[in-house]
């Protein structure tokens, strides 16, 4: 029973903070585009006369699109047309349960609480596989809309999201091979350890060529830009585009939750998660000697923040990414994925491995 | 026949590693970012006013500053006795190419003034901005300074601006009262002439100079 309740509202912070975090993106998103544009970006929501720099305009879209009417095209399959979206945002929910955002919380002898939904022991596997089954949302929607333009755009995407989830998934490998672990909470603590006494012994670190490969087949995995090609919401026919109201709004969502879910794993995987350097559970321990003991639920909360942190800054980096790039042409995506990344990711694993035998026979 | 020789650069290695490339698109528009986000700050607390952080111009709020020459709504200037400069020669309603000036002179009872307008209308739904009207007018008595950008109106007739609003600038529609003392027609009288010269020549100035 105690563990039930513990677990809710672990479920409930998550779930709280990961939602409020996606509605908020959608200010980042005009504020951070307005700044690098010379812009000032919108500012005209206010409530009761207070502004706050606009930050507003998320509940007033949200607002809007619930009170937009809701058009179901003639012959479209009612029931799978309203599926399409709640798969999108399920499966981008759920897959936040397997993600560690601090390390062991000690409340008293026989009370210890990871701070993590579910304690999978193949947490990598689930959080892929809940990736990949929001392609279901996808090509449901285009499937179901009954319309030409819909199921190619639903195509395009679904054909997208496999082709980059192979070069995800191999990308992955060289990390797995590396930390010898596939539960998440396991391959945070591994990259808790220093190289040389200094360095931490992060992901990014053991494998940098499989982080940029990660990187850009997590981004064309969030299809947003430079891989928008499924949306590309006034240019290209996309998926939705026989949506409307909040159905719309809530593929929006899947959009900046998978963003989430990307700055995410990212950090998890090759930024150490809620490691902080040169912070082991009794404090700081620093490689010049000075030592700074603190208790564990002070540790703990370094570690959420850390851990915070890191997502915040990849989401920034995400947006500037956004802001930056233009879109790559269909065939331009097609050849990057299966001639660029594919190979490299396929060669990072093959020297990966070789290098671990050669360290193996040395020690 | 000269032919010409269009070069077409070949991306070179470090190019088509996209990296490189993508990181340099980065640094320009994280300057940019960062820059402006700073600035921005620095604004909050009322300092570094003269850099600017954006290129905006908030219109309602703040107003786009105009040229000196810049061709705004017209106004008429006013004598001392806040009564018209105008002498109802007719000549801007004679130059206007849009024929949208509607003058109907009367007598000024100073001799040297001979004439006044007794109704002086401009259909801005018509006006074409060309700005002759103030080139034609010998008494300097029309000018198009008042930088009032945002004529608009749900109506055609609520285009028509009358001798209260040209006098007053700051006069907006709809009009209540008439303050003009000088006999002339507007709408607020069904076009009766309305006043007395008697009782310009009794309010006394405000400043003589």
């Amino acid at each position: 029973m105690e563990i039930l309740i513990i677990k809710l509202a672990l479920a409930g912070i998550v779930f709280f903070g990961i939602l409020n975090f996606a509605g908020f993106h959608t200010w980042v998103e005009r504020k951070q585009s307005a700044l690098i544009q010379d812009r000032i970006g919108a500012n005209r929501a206010s409530i009761f006369g207070f502004r706050f720099l606009g930050i507003f305009h998320g509940l007033a879209d949200a607002l809007k699109m619930f009170t937009k009417e809701d058009i179901v095209p003639k012959g479209a399959d009612k029931t799978l047309h309203l599926l399409a979206p709640l798969f999108s945002v399920f499966f981008a929910l759920v897959a936040f349960a397997a993600i560690p955002f601090g390390d062991r919380l000690i409340l008293s002898e026989n009370l210890v609480i990871d701070l993590q939904v579910a304690k999978i022991d193949a947490a990598l596997l689930y959080v892929f596989a809940m990736l990949s089954l929001g392609v279901y949302g996808v090509i449901l929607a285009g499937f179901a809309s009954h319309s030409n333009y819909a199921i190619m755009g639903g195509l395009r995407a679904t054909a997208q999201m496999i082709s980059y989830e192979i070069a995800l998934g191999i990308s992955i490998i060289g990390v797995i091979m590396v930390y010898g672990t596939m539960d998440l909470g396991e391959l945070v603590r591994a990259q808790g350890h220093l190289i040389g006494g200094w360095l931490p012994f992060w992901g990014v670190l053991t494998q940098p060529v499989a982080f940029i490969i990660f990187l850009t087949a997590a981004l064309a995995e969030t299809k947003r830009l430079p891989f928008d090609l499924p949306e590309g919401e006034s240019e290209i026919v996309g998926y939705f585009v026989e949506y409307s109201g909040m159905k719309f709004g809530m593929f929006f969502l899947t959009d900046f939750l998978e963003t989430i879910m990307v700055a995410c794993l990212a950090t998890t995987l090759f930024f150490g998660g809620w490691q902080v350097p040169f912070l082991t559970p009794n404090g700081f321990h620093f490689p010049w000697g000075a030592e700074l003991p603190m208790s564990n639920l002070v540790y703990v909360l370094l570690g959420v923040l850390s851990f915070s942190t890191k997502v915040i800054i990849f989401c920034w980096f995400f947006m500037q990414l956004r802001w930056s790039l233009p879109r790559f042409r269909y065939d331009q995506l097609m050849s990057l994925g299966w001639k660029g990344l594919f190979p490299i990711s396929v060669a990072n694993v093959i020297i990966t491995a070789v290098v671990l035998v050669f360290l193996g026979e040395i020690q | 026949m000269t032919v010409k020789v269009v070069s077409r650069p070949e991306l070179t290695f470090w190019e088509k590693l996209y990296i490189p490339q993508i990181l340099l698109g980065l640094k320009i528009t994280s300057a940019h970012f960062f820059r402006n986000l700073f600035l921005h700050m620095l604004h909050f607390v009322g300092r570094f006013k003269h850099l600017p952080a954006s290129v905006t111009v908030q219109y309602p709020d703040e107003l786009r500053p105009l040229m000196s020459r810049f061709r705004s709504r017209h106004r008429l200037t006013l004598r001392e006795d806040k009564t018209p400069r105008c002498v109802g020669c007719m000549l801007c309603e004679t130059v206007c190419p849009a024929k949208c000036i509607t003058i109907v002179p009367g007598e000024h009872p100073d001799p040297h003034v001979e004439k006044y307008p007794v109704r002086f209308d401009i259909d801005l739904g018509v006006c074409v901005y060309c700005g002759y009207c103030v080139e034609a007018c010998p008494e300097d008595a029309i000018r198009m300074d008042t930088g009032i950008l945002d004529i608009a109106a749900y109506s055609r007739e609520a285009m028509k601006l009358d001798i209260h609003e040209l006098m007053d600038p700051k006069l907006r529609k709809p009009i209540k009262n008439c303050s003009l003392k000088f006999p002339h027609q507007c709408n607020l009288t069904d076009g009766e002439v309305k006043g007395t010269w008697e009782e310009v020549n009794e309010t006394p100035l405000v400043e003589k100079t």
